[in-house]
């Protein structure tokens, strides 16, 4: 047949309408274009003048139409007529629903507010939702902090004003060398495949810090295949080897650290380890002009990194001392940590000597002036192009936030941080601890809480705690436990109600965190706590009320449905109050909009909350007169005012004479619109010459002020001497009035050491290594989300179960072929999962991808799916509490500074084992409350 | 039997970078998402929320593990569509002449309405690049987004293929393999890019850079310098500091 070429129309019509929205199908908060034809969604692609993405999109986003069609999503309020757990529900009204709330939740206001558990999960409006909590009463909300990433947040806060992702993130554009440490591949999804991309174009150098070798790590160019837990130690020889060869920015921490600031040596004094203060309070530093004292923030205080002072007998030495005293200790040497990081002493050195090489051989320098706040004028910036990222590897530890502050400080004392080339804060960060609020906790029945629930403790003064020293919230947070637990403790609201340990509830209300399955350790154990019930046979929590888009496992456990919309159809604000889509480069926030309307009896869970907090009065949801204040989100988000000029969304506010204006003004009625016009977003750039030193940057000061980020300008210096830690050891060691109690003294002075230290994770301690020598972690891929995407018809033919991966060494000692199983056992609990080779792997450590595993009737999914038959879940081998030690105790499973899950401290072992029918445990199915998903997609909707 | 045009000057096709992509298949949603909604008919899918989920894609992303000879076993992200080839034999062997490379760029597309669904063509690709539709019974594969490259009622910008626009990492590249001058030609020509399974010799114009070296420590003695101690002089860290501290700006005692 000869060559024939059909017409073809290379111009079709695209779409009839594009509308611009922000994507939910993770954290990440892209900008999407949303085709539309004949008014249905049609396409979605990437926004490319939006500043988090610039236009790509990962395989999430891009699948997003198959979200907001999927045949899992609510239909209607469901109110539970079957026993919890069953799945059965029947449909009610909105108006029956938020009766029944307002029944439930009034009385409770009235009496105990306390009695109301607020949680809310992976939401992203926790400026709003935390409001509604507040108005309410109870001391009890939070988000999913503690089981996610609190570790690396709270340390980047007391540390440096900031940690990375939403709070910081490398210069992509002048890094030289780049070292990321065990980084979920779906965290700041496309921002970091973005900044990759641009350091493989430079060909600059990659350095992959992982047990993993996996997405990222994949194409590093160097891959140190850590033992997990021990990236503290690792760092810390990095530091060691670093400081003995003198190579540190010694200008930067002399001007920009605390590494300046005069602590107290008298093991005598109550002020041992305290900062020497002026009467004004103010933190002391030997000025090198004068010789003499002075505040550290004095007008042109030039700070001595080596003098020291002494007065009325009492020695003080700069905290630089103090580290030169500890870290140039052999117990740091290359050679001491070798064995137990899994990295030979050689590759540590190396990698230190090129940290040395790259952050002062190959410095930058931009001609850019700027005055710092003591006053100084600098004529250039200079830069130290090493940079460095982190998230829940290395914080999801028992030792994860001092491994946290270990890796601050390295960047630090390489003059790294906020520097050309180094990582940069994105606006409203840099803010240091003592800029946020203190946790408040004060409950008067019937009115609202004294002040916003969560924030930064400076000292025991500031722990929540009651007249008898117990915790007053019910997670125990901000207890002696776990001191600096900024984010709550989600994970542990369950087993404590549960328990009635601090107290019992009544109300356990939760969004969007899917706590029967895979946000909770222990599933069996919790599906039990949730259903248990007491001699009178009423549940031991009383209720649940639960609001969810989709037919979640946690669905089943609750007594009332309040169903969502999709991310298409909602609004929503992605707020510089809460968790902003900021660059370094720039200040931004977002908006979601209904690009399509709810064909479904849903409605958005804010708005659900405007109406519910009406219901029962909330101070700041009614007016004057005891109307309902805000008609819904939008209305909220328009009109709520935070402080003055400060309202939800930055950009378009009105200023004077009516013009608009970005950062500070009064509400504007048009604000909505003049986002979708813009795109779906608001962006106003950071002038040149506040771009770096942010922190201390009187052009960034004044800036961020103008703009709206805090009221006065707040400059800092890092700390690297944590002040408030040693303010807690010092409380063990029998210091002031507020005492720990005696089982907790121990842990206490080992753990809240002021300057980074290393420990081994607890589980370490509580299992004995030689029965249980494996380490086992998951990793998210980047391709799902965890209880968000693993429905989607696309992308789970890309991850539709989920191998347990097994290194060459356990692979061959237990022979192990392709096709086989194995029985993984850890202290609490076994599973029987299908094995799988990998050889780039830590050859001591296992792995699957998290929560792809399913359970049965959930997600509108067949009985069938290989998510239910050969996925599963590694919370079943973990605990919330360690295994006893026989000391009487029992110690919880997570970080005791911050109480973060201890996820990755999980040790197994493992054996091979004849393939059951499907993966053990098997829970029982749940009835499913929307059916099951169609036979067949051929999703078209124009001609 | 189908003939193939004589080849085009113009050779549109796609340069993968090996070394870049992390596997996040972002590419292969996007790819299924607009060829859903526009070339031909839906790319369907079978079984989407059961037991053995099974849909049609025009792109996807394999990984591969390779082991070297000296250190740590290395993973390979390997996209892959059709290769557009110049030597296409699943045009060569198509009955109904459904499937055709196009004279002006060198396209490779299915006619879906004179498709009959036999499959030769899948049989012929020596790179499985081509899959059957199982709901519609015709063949599908990568158009190279040819209904948005020359889009006119699309912005400029993004007028090429959807794949590329979306890969977040930039390790997808979209030009003219032809035109030795092209952006992707010189990319390929610094980059040592290579053609898969040449042997076959079907001359693909899709190339692939390959990935850099990797785990190449930079050699101690090189770098030992950079670790000295500086304070092996006995005088001890305190006085290293002193020195050092004196020679920065505004430190001269």
């Amino acid at each position: 047949m000869t060559h024939h070429q059909p017409d073809l129309d290379t111009s079709p019509k695209v779409s009839d309408e594009v509308r611009k929205t922000t994507c939910y199908m993770c954290a990440c908060r892209c900008g999407i274009n949303v085709h539309m034809k004949d008014g249905k969604v049609a396409y979605i692609e990437g926004n490319k003048d939006h500043p988090v993405n610039k236009g790509v999109l990962c395989a999430k986003g891009s699948a997003g139409i198959m979200q907001h069609n999927a045949p899992s999503r609510l239909r209607a309020p469901l109110k539970r007529v079957g026993e919890r757990g069953s799945g059965e529900f029947e449909e009610i009204s909105w108006e029956e629903a938020l009766t029944l709330a307002t029944d439930w939740l009034a009385p409770i206001r009235e009496k105990h507010p306390e009695k109301l558990a607020f949680f809310t999960g992976r939401d992203q409006s926790q400026s709003f939702t935390s409001f509604w909590a507040q108005g309410f009463g109870t001391p009890n909300y939070a988000a999913h902090g503690g089981f996610c990433s609190v570790n690396m947040a709270a340390a980047g806060i007391y540390t440096m004003g900031g940690a990375f992702w939403e709070f910081g993130q490398p210069d992509w554009d002048h890094t030289k060398l780049f070292m990321l440490f065990g980084v979920a591949e779906d965290h700041d999804s496309n921002p970091i495949k973005m900044g990759i991309g641009k350091l493989k174009e430079r060909g600059a150098r990659m350095i992959g810090v992982n047990p993993i070798r996996t997405g990222y790590n994949a194409v590093a160019d160097d891959w140190i295949g850590i033992t997990p837990g021990t990236d503290g130690l690792f760092i810390l020889a990095l530091v060691h080897c670093l400081m003995k060869a003198g190579r540190v920015d010694l200008d930067y921490l002399a001007r920009f650290t605390n590494a300046s600031v005069l602590v107290n040596e008298d093991p005598k004094s109550e002020q041992f380890g305290l900062f020497l203060r002026d009467s004004d309070g103010e933190p002391q530093v030997i000025d090198r002009r004068t010789g003499q004292l002075a505040p550290w923030n004095g007008q042109g205080v030039e700070p001595d990194l080596a003098a020291t002072y002494r007065a009325k007998g009492i020695s003080h030495r700069p905290v630089f001392h103090l580290m030169a005293d500890r870290y140039l200790s052999d117990d740091y040497a290359p050679e001491a940590v070798a064995d137990r990081c899994g990295i030979p002493a050689q590759r540590i050195r190396a990698i230190a000597a090129d940290l040395a090489r790259v952050a002062f051989d190959e410095a930058i320098e931009l001609d850019r002036e700027w005055t710092d706040f003591r006053g100084i004028k600098h004529d250039k910036m200079v830069g130290r192009p090493v940079s460095f990222h982190a998230m829940r590897g290395i914080s999801a530890h028992s030792n994860g936030f001092q491994t946290c502050r270990a890796l601050h400080t390295l960047q630090i004392i390489l003059g790294s941080v906020e520097t050309p080339g180094g990582m940069r804060f994105k606006p409203p960060y840099p803010k240091p601890a003592t800029a946020h609020p203190k946790p408040h906790c004060k409950v008067t029945p019937g009115q609202a809480l004294d002040g916003p629930h969560l924030g930064y403790v400076q000292g025991p003064e500031d722990l929540c705690l009651n007249d008898e020293g117990d915790p007053i919230r019910i997670d125990k947070a901000y207890s002696w436990e776990n001191p600096m637990s900024a984010h709550g403790l989600m994970h542990m609201v369950i087993s404590n109600a549960h328990a009635g340990d601090p107290y019992k509830i009544d109300t356990l209300f939760m969004y969007m965190a899917n706590m029967s399955w895979n946000s909770s350790m222990n599933v069996g154990g919790v599906h039990n706590m949730l259903t248990d019930k007491d001699e009178n046979g009423d549940y031991v929590i009383p209720r649940i009320i639960y609001s969810d888009a989709y037919s979640s496992e946690m669905v089943a456990y609750a007594d009332l449905i309040l169903p969502d919309t999709t991310y298409l159809e909602r609004h929503d604000c992605i707020s510089i109050l809460d968790r902003p889509i900021c660059e370094a480069d720039g200040i931004a926030d977002a908006i979601r909009w209904p690009v399509v309307e709810p064909d479904r009896d849903v409605r958005g869970f804010q708005s659900v909350l405007c109406d519910l907090g009406a219901r029962l009065g909330l101070p700041g949801f009614v007016t004057d007169d005891g109307s309902q204040k805000y008609e819904d989100y939008a209305d909220y988000i328009t009109n709520h005012i935070r402080r003055p000029g400060i309202g939800p969304l930055a950009g378009w506010r009105l200023g004077e004479n009516a013009t608009l204006q970005g950062g500070r003004g009064d509400a504007n009625g048009g604000q909505l619109e003049s986002y979708i016009k813009n795109g779906g977003f608001w962006l106003a750039h950071v002038p040149e010459n506040a771009a770096y030193y942010k922190p201390f940057s009187m052009d960034y000061q004044n800036w961020a002020v103008e703009m709206g980020c805090y009221d006065v300008p707040q400059p800092y210096i890092f700390q690297l001497y944590v002040e408030p830690l040693r303010k807690f050891q010092a409380a063990a060691e029998g210091i002031g009035t507020r005492q720990p109690p005696e089982r907790l003294r121990g842990q206490i002075k080992a753990t809240m050491d002021p300057l980074p230290i290393w420990y081994a994770p607890f589980e370490d301690g509580h299992v004995d290594p030689v029965e249980y020598p494996i380490h086992a972690l998951t990793q998210r891929p980047m391709a799902m989300y965890h209880s968000w995407g693993t429905q989607n018809a696309w992308l789970r033919q890309i991850h539709g179960h989920n191998p347990l991966y097994v290194p060459t060494k356990i692979w061959e000692t237990n022979n192990f072929q392709e096709g086989d199983w194995a029985c993984v056992t850890s202290t609490h609990g076994s599973i029987t999962v299908p094995v799988a080779h990998q050889a780039s792997l830590n050859e001591n450590t296992i792995w699957t991808w998290n929560a792809i595993g399913k359970r049965k009737g959930a997600w509108a999914l067949d009985k069938d799916a290989p998510e239910a038959t050969k996925g599963f879940l590694l919370n079943h081998l973990i605990h919330e509490l360690l295994p006893p030690k026989g000391d009487g105790l029992r110690w919880a499973n997570s970080d005791p500074i911050t109480g973060q899950a201890a996820w990755f401290d999980l040790r197994v072992k493992i054996e091979k084992a004849a393939a059951p029918e499907e993966s053990q445990p098997v829970s029982p199915p749940i009835k499913s409350p929307v059916g099951q998903g169609p036979d067949e997609l051929d999703w078209k909707v124009g001609e | 039997m189908t003939q193939l045009p004589p080849p085009s000057a113009k050779k549109l096709g796609l340069v993968i970078d090996l070394d870049t992509c992390v596997g996040c298949h972002a590419c292969v949603i996007s790819c299924k998402g607009w060829n859903t909604e526009n070339y031909g008919a839906p790319l369907s899918d079978q079984d989407p929320y059961g037991a053995a989920p099974s849909g049609t894609f025009l792109n996807r992303v394999h990984s591969y593990e390779v082991q070297p000879d000296q250190g740590a076993a290395q993973l390979i992200h390997f996209p892959k569509s059709c290769l557009h080839c110049e030597d296409a034999p699943c045009v060569t062997v198509c009955p109904t002449g459904a499937s055709y490379k196009r004279a002006e760029d060198g396209i490779v597309l299915v006619n879906e309405s004179d498709c009959i669904g036999c499959g030769l063509c899948a049989w012929a690709c020596p790179y499985g690049a081509r899959e059957m539709d199982a709901k519609e019974g015709v063949m599908k594969k990568c158009t190279l987004c040819v209904d948005r490259i020359y889009n006119e009622n699309l912005p400029e910008e993004d007028r090429e293929p959807a794949c590329v626009r979306t890969c977040p990492s930039g390790a997808r590249h979209f030009g003219d393999l032809g035109d030795p001058d092209s952006d992707v030609s010189q990319l390929v020509a610094e980059r040592g890019g290579f053609d898969l399974m040449p042997e076959q010799g079907t001359k693909p114009v899709n190339k692939y850079l390959p990935p850099r070296p990797k785990d190449q420590e930079p050699e101690i003695d090189i770098l030992a310098p950079y670790l000295e101690p500086v304070a092996e002089d006995g005088k001890g860290f305190a006085h290293w500091l002193d020195k050092a501290l004196s020679s920065l700006p505004g430190g001269a005692q």
